[in-house]
């Protein structure tokens, strides 16, 4: 019986210098490297498509079968890119990683650009967590200064660069294409696809591009085993993951377990949600994820689980929110989100997300029509499918949830004329 | 105004340090958007062009970026920038309380433009809204100059105010022991670190709840077949 929590990443993040080559050597840091280092490159894309990773960061595609899609002796430069722009509302695990072992993802982009054959790699990390850009540069230069990147690794022939680049404010470019588009030094526009990333990606070369989660899996499958790491999770769903709770509950927080545990075994580590109060809706990964609500609870976290359910993993946000607040409110604040950060591309998206603002804020107001929800429901089906990626997909998402579940409390903003809900009771400080 | 002889040599050298760590050039604007940030506090024509003319493109080409981008400025802020997380989750947990009050603190209009801003009269202090910043288990969460500061409230947020305002001690929750100013946050992400990246917590209270529970109850990830590591 596996135990209900499986701290790996987060293992040492209480060491005051975890993130220090020193403490992380300590731990175990840069052993998994070594081991990939004696081994013919395709063999540990095999180890990591044994292990069947998936990704990390919200699409969960197969970590291996992407690095085996890089084209081998194609005389082209090959390189990997992190996407370390974490900005999904409610995703918060890459960031506290970086910042507390920021080495576990430099010893896992060394691992995948020795695998995929790459000789530079870039961590695209968002702009706007300073003491994390902070953290990485110094662990990058302490892997120089260690022979772990530079010419001849460990003696073992390959070479490597990691340069971190600083984005500048933009959640597209956390989209894969988008983010590529950036750091070619443009405006951060998504690309079509395919060609895809592995095949024509940065300079229109093959790149892999992962989440910071799953390259920092990298070294524990490298050195504890790919059938150690497949013994976690669920039948198609494996490992171990990190699940954020945040809002209304007694210990919001990081807890790092296997895949395929539930709201329900975490809130009871959480504490609960917050006293005096239940639970009203939650996401299971992030703003895209289609809302859940209290009939969810014994979901197994899991890709398919989530999905049977009507949404999706994602990258295992769990936001979660008791009866003081309104889903008006809530999905009307994402709506504006996906609104300012559309990139103006794609009309669907970029003329869609505007009106379904104007719409929803009307309803909020209690000046919102019959017509207004058909309106909505009507712009965001017209909108899935016919965007140019996947943030316009999701702009439609949070609303038509809301009204998949609570279509009588929206109607009732429209029969008070008004917000029935006192947003004062939600805050962190309401009950004191 | 352009910059000054003294300034350009320098900022020319670090602009070919930048360069030098991309395989294409032109790959060094965003770094080099904020290098010139970090001279100006913004970016103003001059910091454009000079962009501009490091990698051989045309102003336009440059502005075209640079307009894309939310930390990118085209005035100058405060000394001290907040951000007032308010996407939905911080919000809820009180980000919407806490940007009103600061809007009221510094006697600006609350229902103004969200993302162009105010500014304290001494200059000291601007306030925007963001979107959110990966710190939701801290609800709700400001941001100085892109440090973290968790969990406030009304009266810890003007606190803040008042306190850099007064140029007091202040201290990130989970950041270095000094708060540097937003020019030299700027040049960090440059890419020129400011020597404080070992200063702080390796990890704040609640990134650490999930690993204490293990702790406390002996939980751990299987052995591996092989026996420890």
């Amino acid at each position: 019986m596996t135990d209900t929590l499986t701290p790996v990443l987060t293992a040492h993040w209480d060491e005051p210098d975890s993130f220090r080559l020193a403490g992380y050597e300590r731990t175990g840091g840069y052993q998994g490297l070594r081991k990939a280092l004696a081994m013919p490159p395709d063999d540990v894309i095999a180890a990591v498509k044994n292990s069947v990773l998936r990704g990390r960061g919200g699409a969960g595609f197969p970590t291996g079968v992407k690095w085996s899609f890089i084209p081998q002796g194609d005389g082209k430069p090959h390189y990997l890119t992190v996407n370390a722009d974490e900005s999904e509302p409610g995703t918060c695990k890459d960031v506290p990683l970086m910042m507390a072992t920021p080495h576990t993802l430099i010893e896992g982009a060394i691992i995948t650009c020795y695998a995929i054959r790459a000789g530079h790699a870039f961590i695209y990390i968002r702009g706007e967590v300073l003491h994390v850009v902070r953290r990485l540069q110094l662990a990058v230069a302490e892997a120089y200064e260690a022979g772990y990147l530079g010419k001849n690794i460990l003696g073992s022939g390959f070479d490597l660069d990691i340069v971190v680049h600083a984005g500048a404010g933009a959640y597209i470019c956390g989209e894969e294409t988008a983010l590529l588009t950036s750091l070619e030094g443009y405006r951060g526009l998504p690309r079509n696809r395919p060609p895809f990333p592995a095949v024509e990606g940065l300079y229109a070369s093959p790149t892999v591009i992962n989440n910071v989660e799953s390259i920092s899996s990298v070294p524990s499958i490298m050195l504890d085993g790919w059938d150690w790491f497949a013994e976690l999770g669920t039948e198609k769903s494996k490992g171990f993951g990190i699940f954020s709770l945040s809002g209304h509950v007694t210990h919001p927080g990081q807890y790092e377990a296997p895949l395929g545990i539930t709201l329900r075994e975490l809130l009871d580590l959480a504490g609960g949600i917050r006293a005096g109060h239940r639970l009203k809706f939650w996401t299971p990964g992030g703003s895209s994820t289609p809302l859940l609500t209290d009939a969810h609870l014994d979901v197994p976290l899991d890709f398919e689980s989530v999905a049977a359910a009507g949404s999706m993993l994602g990258t295992r946000a769990l936001q979660i929110f008791d009866e003081t607040t309104c889903v008006v409110r809530a999905t009307l604040r994402w709506t504006e989100f996906y609104q300012h950060e559309s990139c103006g591309k794609c009309t669907p998206c970029r003329e869609g997300a505007y009106w379904l603002v104007r719409a929803i804020e009307r309803i909020e107001q209690g000046k919102g029509t019959d017509e207004d929800l058909e309106t909505i429901l009507d712009v965001g089906d017209n909108i899935i499918g016919r965007a140019f990626c996947a943030l316009g997909d999701a702009v439609p998402v949070p609303f038509s949830s809301a009204v998949k579940y609570f279509r009588d409390e929206i109607i009732q903003h429209q029969k008070e004329g008004g917000c029935p809900f006192d947003p004062a009771a939600t805050t962190l400080w309401a009950d004191r | 105004m352009p910059f000054s002889d003294e300034a350009l040599p320098r900022l020319r050298a670090d602009a070919a340090d930048i360069i030098g760590r991309y395989p294409r050039a032109r790959s060094a604007l965003l770094p080099l958007l904020h290098l010139v940030q970090s001279e100006e506090g913004y970016v103003s024509d001059d910091g454009i062009a000079f962009c501009a003319e490091m990698l051989g493109i045309t102003k336009t080409e440059v502005k075209g970026v640079s307009t894309f981008y939310t930390m990118y400025k085209d005035r100058p802020v405060g000394e001290y920038q907040l951000g007032v997380c308010t996407n939905t989750l911080c919000a809820i947990m009180g980000g919407d309380e806490i940007y009103a009050a600061l809007t009221e603190h510094l006697g600006a209009d609350p229902h103004g433009d969200a993302h162009h801003d105010v500014v304290s009269p001494d200059g000291k202090v601007g306030l925007e809204r963001v979107e959110c910043n990966a710190a939701c288990d801290y609800a709700p969460v400001v941001m100085v100059n892109w440090e973290f500061f968790d969990n406030m409230t009304p009266d810890s947020a003007r606190q803040l105010v008042d306190d850099l305002r007064a140029g007091n001690d202040v201290r990130s929750t989970r950041g270095p022991d000094r708060l540097c100013t937003w020019k030299q946050a700027s040049r960090i992400l440059a890419g020129f670190g400011d020597g404080q990246a070992a200063e702080g917590p390796s990890a704040g209270p609640a990134s650490l709840v999930g690993l204490e529970l293990a702790k406390e109850h002996g939980w751990t990830a299987p052995e591996p077949a092989g026996g420890t590591k």
